[in-house]
């Protein structure tokens, strides 16, 4: 991992999450959101502190955090790239599209770049098909987008 | 109670409201197929498999979990429903490894009876199909991926049963997954091994870790004198695997096919239970009298005493340093019978035969020897007994009884009882009653600690105090009473504890029995019957009167609980932290299991 995330502020901010709602009902998927932005990723030692503190066995934790895209077992990138290739994007030309940025940043789909700066997630339909094809930067949204688009866009991040 | 009248297959049925579809419909005679239903564990209707039609609702309905209602209209079998039940199973196989040939569950496993019953003949769809690998890691639990149908049960049984939680489903939609947390291997989880996932998976995605050839190997070694020993509830339910009814006992037949088999003696566990008694009953005395750490709880599950390291380690000086039963037959005939019998004991392999798997991670643990002797080498399940029955082409049905060798082949009553929850309290009782009274008491059967309720309790007064005993089952209700004594809201001296809900007739090395089979009978009452009854016609019922058990500590222990039996007898235990690995050493672990393939 590229940097420590594993530190004891880290861990006592999730401790504060935990406390705030132990008690509550449904507590994990609130406590999981918090940690997903806390550490930037649930590794095991942020599940099993999870686990242990809400009674919640670990399998059932990770069963969760599997299930849902937004939860991620790895560090992301500082910067989330996210391509849509719902139907509406792919007809409209997504892959050459997630295909040039892999090259650019030399990543694959799925994955993080080797110094962490970039993570390059293939998402399914994010609900803006009258800009398709369409990709995210962390909040950015980039609409209507041509192959030849995407050095300019790029720009700015490398 | 409240009835409701309803038509099902142009049939009336009066059924008493509450009922399920698929209840009803078993009062006259029809039993809608079930895949994923296990009755009162794993209720979720999500398999799709017990459709049936109702008049006027939109779709078909899962009977398993559809309540009747007054007036209801049902169809259990038209052509709809068998083309949709069909459909289902069709889809189920399709992404299911279907080498039944050379299959752990080959002929008992639910999967394919139903592909039978539904007149399956071909699998239309075919596609990709998910790459898993086996994990065979641990000594006790291989699981297979391949062949899972995540039905759910070995889900529902590990968390709400058992109130474990090892497995659950992970990842979503084609590549969902029952499997531990981080896809672990199960060795790297904190499992206790109790196998009841086995017992309750439909199919053969889980098993237990086969060790038949190394036992063929040691019979067939003229150098190896083979000593083989059975636990009391491994005869309540063999003849299951022979075709007999559930309950019925075997005692006999199983003796006499273990002597065919080639083993050079056939000895009981009971005697060892007996034993467990001598060393147990004083610990309890001992620890009563000279203000001990109370309550004492009994060690004999291995399941349990994983549970109690992994999640109550503060137990762990509660745990009586008692061996578990069968670890002091290994320990007795290492020793005593080595030396009675002159032979080397490291020329004595001990195989024991268990209706457990944790045993089998038990026999491994490397404090569990004397004098760099392991007490026993190989563990067989129940199930692995009758592969060896049927491998040697033995007719179970046509043999005659035969009687254990006498060397250690001799016990009582309170050992056979051993095997059912409540056994090991009861068997303690009538030991440690006659002890603090002096006595040889009459009335020696004690009701309270009988049954299948998860917690029992009673109060005994034995030589004029009053001991507070309970009997715990399953490790969700141990669970419960740990934490009321941590609470300070009970308070007793002496526990039992089973790792398995029922004890041992029902441990997960036991044959498998069908859900569909379970929704009409409990094989945690009908197994202990067949103890309770063998119990009755022993003519000696009480552990300390089991003239080889006297002899043994006349002729070598000299007493319960003395030094001798302490090195031989006893052992330690100690606090285990679940999931003790890192991140990174866990990737390493995933890479390494991925290349562990499944030596079977």
């Amino acid at each position: 991992m590229a940097k420590d995330i594993f530190t004891e502020e880290n861990f006592q901010k999730l401790q504060n999450v935990i406390n705030e709602y132990k008690g509550k009902q449904g507590p994990l998927m609130p406590v999981l959101h918090e940690g997903q932005k806390i550490f930037g990723c649930l590794p095991l030692e942020v599940q099993k502190k999870i686990s242990e503190s809400l009674k919640v066995p670990l399998s059932e934790i990770y069963g969760v955090v599997t299930f849902y895209s937004q939860f991620s077992l790895e560090p992301q990138g500082d910067y989330v790239i996210g391509v849509c290739l719902g139907t509406a994007c792919y007809v409209k030309n997504a892959q050459p599209i997630i295909d040039k940025i892999s090259k650019m940043i030399d990543t694959k789909a799925g994955e993080t770049s080797q110094d962490g700066k970039f993570t390059l997630v293939a998402t399914r339909c994010i609900g803006a098909c009258g800009l398709a094809p369409v990709m995210t930067i962390n909040e950015e949204v980039y609409g209507r987008l041509k192959v030849e688009d995407v050095p300019g866009i790029m720009e700015k991040y490398l | 109670m409240e009835k409701v009248t309803l038509t099902i297959d142009n049939l009336k049925v009066e059924v008493p409201k509450g009922y399920t579809i698929l209840e009803a419909a078993k009062t006259i005679g029809t039993d809608i197929p079930t895949l994923c239903f296990l009755k009162d564990t794993n209720e979720v209707g999500a398999c799709r498999v017990c459709l049936v039609e109702i008049e006027g609702a939109r779709a078909l309905q899962a009977s398993c979990v559809h309540p009747v209602a007054e007036g209801m209209v049902i169809k259990t079998n038209t052509k709809k429903l068998r083309d949709a039940r069909k459909a289902t199973v069709e889809l189920i196989l399709s992404n299911h490894n279907r080498e039944c040939l050379t299959c752990f569950r080959n002929k008992n496993c639910e999967l394919q009876s139903l592909a039978e019953e539904l007149n399956i003949s071909e699998i239309p769809f075919e596609g990709e199909k998910i790459e898993t690998i086996v994990d065979a890691k641990s000594d006790s639990i291989v699981r297979d991926a391949s062949k899972c149908i995540l039905c759910g049960r070995c889900v529902n049984v590990c968390k709400d049963v058992q109130k474990i939680g090892i497995l659950d489903f992970t990842n979503r939609g084609y590549h969902t997954e029952v499997s531990p947390a981080f896809n672990m291997s199960m060795d790297e989880s904190p499992c206790i091994y109790c196998g009841q996932c086995i017992t309750n998976c439909p199919v053969a995605a889980l098993r237990e870790k086969e060790d038949i050839e190394r036992v063929w190997d040691a019979i067939e070694d003229p150098e190896v004198h083979v000593v083989v020993q059975t636990a009391p509830a491994v005869r309540a339910a063999l003849g299951e695997e022979f075709g007999l009814p559930i309950g019925t006992r075997v005692t006999g037949k199983m003796v006499a096919s273990l002597k065919r088999l080639g083993f050079d003696r056939v000895f009981d566990t009971n005697f060892a239970a007996d034993l467990t008694i001598m060393e147990e009953g004083h610990e309890l005395l001992h620890r009563i009298q000279e203000g001990g750490t109370l309550p004492m709880i009994t060690s004999c599950s291995p399941g349990w005493v994983r549970f109690a390291e992994f999640y109550y380690p503060e137990f762990i000086p509660n745990l009586s340093s008692c061996k578990s039963p069968h670890q002091m037959m290994g320990a007795i005939v290492k020793s005593y019978y080595a030396e009675k019998a002159n032979i080397d004991p490291k020329k004595i392999f001990m195989v024991s035969i268990m209706p457990c798997t944790s045993k089998k991670t038990e026999a491994a643990r490397p404090e569990l020897g004397v004098d760099g002797l392991k007490d026993v080498d190989a563990v067989l399940t129940t199930r692995e007994l009758a592969k060896m029955i049927k491998q040697a082409r033995i007719e179970f049905m046509k043999l005659e009884d035969a009687e254990f060798d006498p060397a250690l082949g001799e016990y009582t009553g309170a050992g056979v009882i051993f095997g059912a929850t409540g056994g090991v309290m009861e068997a303690a009782i009538r030991t440690v009653a006659d002890v603090l009274e002096g006595k040889d008491l009459q009335e020696i059967e004690y009701a309270s600690v009988r049954g299948i309720e998860g917690i029992k309790e009673a109060e005994v007064t034995l030589g004029g105090n009053t001991i507070k005993i309970a009997v715990v089952h399953g490790t969700a209700m141990a669970a419960k009473v740990l934490d009321m004594i941590k609470a300070g809201e009970k308070e007793y001296h002496f526990i039992e504890i089973m790792g398995c809900s029922g004890g041992c007739v029902t441990g997960g090395g036991q044959p498998h029995v069908p859900a569909r089979v379970k929704m009409d009978c409990d094989i945690r009452i009908e197994r202990a019957k067949a103890l309770y009854e063998e119990d009755t016609v022993k003519e000696y019922r009480k552990s300390h009167q089991n003239p080889l058990i006297k002899k043994l500590y006349d002729e070598y222990l000299e007493k319960p609980n003395s030094h001798k039996a302490h090195k031989l007898l006893h052992t330690h235990y100690e606090a285990r932290e679940a999931y003790a690995v890192k991140s990174q050493e866990m990737i390493e672990g995933c890479q390494q299991a991925a290349a562990t393939k499944d030596h079977e």
